[in-house]
């Protein structure tokens, strides 16, 4: 059997998920020996139209970029999003919370900021555009995961990503809570898989990993309640990397 | 002259951060077209900062680049803390700078390594290297192992940083941690070694081509340090240094046809940022072995040739190195102690600025009483080298019109590689068409 050929492209994004791909060392070297990267811009200089998986890193913010990952759709089996940006908007999407996209530009490139090469739309995430086979949440995504992801794929299996919040990983890991710190930590609503890192090191998690399928609203009620804040307290941080994607939470 | 007819496009050049395009056209001898152009998507960070909370920057503005996320979180954090009024002990300070310096050589060694080096061995990537010269890419994967081990000692994980906070840290290493480390660093000293002498082996390759050019970073006089994390602005064509808070002054930023990532232009019509400008306007302060290093190249003061930014990039991997070593002793003696940070955010607008691995970094905030911010400006490496880009083509090309096309188009990859361009921070860039 042919090896299958695997091809990384990147869109808006800060190219951090693909550094985690450069960031298993000797490892990329093993997965080189079951599968062909055939097109890598950051790390090769060769470009191909063939290949089987597709692996997206990511926002899709302009008309063209629309075009280009419809493309890139066309021609491969398996569309792998890699990282917040792909498989949920990211970071990226908090430009989606001002209406005025016209007053967004202006404020980056003042009178400059009518010049047709500056132009944007609505950030969407790679699933908003096209259809998108398997997802490697996390900003940046989890080195280790993705090996997984990728393997299982190549092995004919189907991947299966957590679908518990961060605050299971973050007992196992015996940490204090966050909120007993003053800390308004999205743990309990957000996807594990991570091995709830950030609270692990003290800091608030603020949610890359998007919220579970079922994200336990009554749960994080229930605590926001217990600690005096509000709703509104809550929001302000899920807006970093859950903007225009929590209905269920605070409706 | 040449009466050679030339159509280079390079669509996005590879092995670099981010989008850019290279197009070079010339018929008959004569040079009709020659851009450096950046198609990468703007994203809007300094519109997306504003009404967030004080403790919520650096959090979104490291995405602003996954290569150097720590330089965009520190210089945030130190933004912020300018602009707020709040003080950090010596101990944090000393312990960000010692994060910092490990992403200077995770940074220099990624570039130089893996995306430099395939150049001076005439392969595509790293990937047939293995094959050329496995020791040295062993070596080179080990310490870039190293660097980002060191990252997540002091970060939390390897890319964007989750230990920093205004005001201080939400976690420090141990002793023991520091004392692990600094064994090695010592032990990766002849690594650093070797790489070197692995560069210099193929040196040659480097292309002859100097501009005199204008070169911009920090400068550290309180003590004389060889700069990356305090001090004030410097240039090769200014005797005194400008503040940090007046770095507009310096930047002159502009926005380009050509470009989505703003230009920048002080003394001359360009200047550049990075390893080689901070080379120029601090080398007596390296280290000694780095002083070595340099020598070995025959790297000195006033080098005006841009590919010549690598190798000040490896003699940066190893001062960093030898001066976390010093850091750590320094660390160890005082003893670690764990703080409580307790912060009271005030209204300001501040600036702040650090040396990121790819040249100088400003980031300037201001909010308002309760923290929320107001406005940012961000200034980054790879805008103030673009223009310096667009003048070393507009002069390299001329020179060089008579080679193969293939060998015009390669070096002027190189040359844009050269700058380490970080496009997604800047927006993005790099593509060479040749137009025929």
């Amino acid at each position: 059997m042919a090896k299958p050929k695997i091809a990384i492209f990147d869109f808006a994004c800060c190219e951090g998920c693909q550094l985690q791909i450069v960031n298993l060392e000797e490892e990329i070297l093993s997965l080189l020996g079951v599968a062909d990267v055939v097109e890598w811009r950051e790390a090769m200089s060769e470009k191909s139209d063939e290949y089987d998986i597709a692996i997206i890193e990511g926002s899709i913010t302009r008309m063209e970029d629309e075009e280009r990952i419809k493309r890139i759709r066309g021609c491969a089996k398996v569309l792998i999003a890699l990282g917040a940006c792909a498989a949920t908007g990211g970071v990226n999407k908090l430009k989606n919370n001002f209406e005025d996209f016209e007053e967004v530009k202006k404020c980056v490139y003042g009178k400059a900021a009518g010049k047709p090469h500056l132009r944007t739309g609505v950030t969407k995430a790679v699933g908003e555009v096209v259809q998108v086979d398997y997802c490697v949440p996390g900003c940046p995504i989890d080195a280790k995961e993705f090996t997984y992801i990728v393997r299982s794929l190549l092995l004919g299996k189907t991947p299966e990503i957590p679908e518990y919040p961060v605050c299971v990983e973050c007992k196992a890991n015996g940490n204090p809570c966050l909120w007993q710190y003053d800390q308004v930590c999205l743990g309990p609503i957000i996807r594990a898989g991570c091995g709830a890192r950030c609270p692990s090191s003290g800091f608030r998690c603020f949610g890359c990993r998007g919220y579970v399928d079922k994200p336990n609203v009554e749960a994080a009620r229930d605590v926001i309640n217990r600690y005096g804040l509000s709703v509104d307290d809550l929001k302000t941080k899920m807006v970093l990397f859950g903007s225009r994607q929590e209905p269920t939470i605070y409706e | 002259m040449s009466n050679r007819t030339v159509n280079i496009n390079v669509h996005h050049v590879t092995r670099v951060e981010g989008h850019g395009n290279i197009v070079v056209n010339a018929t008959n001898g004569k040079i009709e077209k020659l851009q450096w152009q950046v198609p990468e998507a703007p994203r809007f960070f300094e519109a997306m900062v504003r009404g967030r909370s004080y403790e919520d920057i650096q959090t979104i503005v490291s995405r602003i680049c996954g290569i150097c996320s720590i330089s965009h979180s520190l210089v945030a954090t130190k933004a912020v803390e300018n602009a707020t009024g709040i003080q950090v002990s010596e101990q944090t300070d000393r312990i960000r700078l010692l994060l910092h310096y490990s992403e200077q050589l995770q940074s220099h060694v990624l570039h130089v390594g893996y995306l430099v080096a395939p150049d001076l061995f005439g392969v595509p990537s790293v990937v047939p290297l293995v094959g050329i010269a496995p020791g040295p890419v062993k070596t080179i994967i080990g310490l870039h192992r190293l660097a980002n081990e060191w990252s997540a000692l002091l970060a939390g994980r390897i890319t964007h940083p989750v230990t920093l906070r205004p005001g201080g840290l939400t976690k420090i290493p141990t002793e023991a941690q520091l004392r692990e480390l600094q064994d090695r660093l010592r032990k990766c000293l002849p690594d650093l070694k070797a790489v070197a002498d692995v560069v210099l082996s193929v040196a040659g390759n480097l292309p002859k081509f100097e501009r005199p050019t204008e070169y911009v970073s920090l400068k550290q006089t309180q003590p004389p340090t060889y700069a990356f994390y305090h001090g004030e602005i410097a240039s090769t064509d200014a005797k005194s240094t400008v503040a940090v808070n007046d770095w507009k002054s310096v930047a002159n930023e502009y926005v380009n046809d050509q470009s989505t990532a703003k230009w920048a232009k002080w003394h001359r019509d360009s200047y550049a940022v990075g390893a080689l400008a901070r080379f120029n306007n601090n080398a007596e302060l390296l280290s000694p072995t780095a002083k070595a290093v340099a020598k070995m190249f025959g790297l000195a003061k006033g080098c005006c040739n841009p590919y010549f930014n690598s190798v000040a990039q490896i003699v940066e991997a190893v001062h960093v190195v030898e001066v976390s070593i010093a850091l750590i002793d320094t660390l160890l003696t005082k003893g670690l102690k764990a703080e409580t940070v307790a912060v009271s955010p005030k209204a300001g607008k501040a600036s702040g600025a650090v040396e990121a691995p790819r040249g100088i970094l400003f980031h300037e905030y201001e909010f308002d009483r309760k923290g929320n911010c107001m406005s940012a400006d961000l200034c980054i490496p790879t805008n103030q080298n673009h223009a310096n880009i667009q003048k070393d083509i507009e002069k390299l090309v001329p020179e060089i019109l008579d080679e193969p096309e293939d060998q015009i188009r390669l070096k002027l990859e190189m040359l844009v590689r050269s700058y380490d361009p970080c496009v997604s921070c800047s927006t993005h860039m790099l593509d060479v068409e040749f137009v025929r």
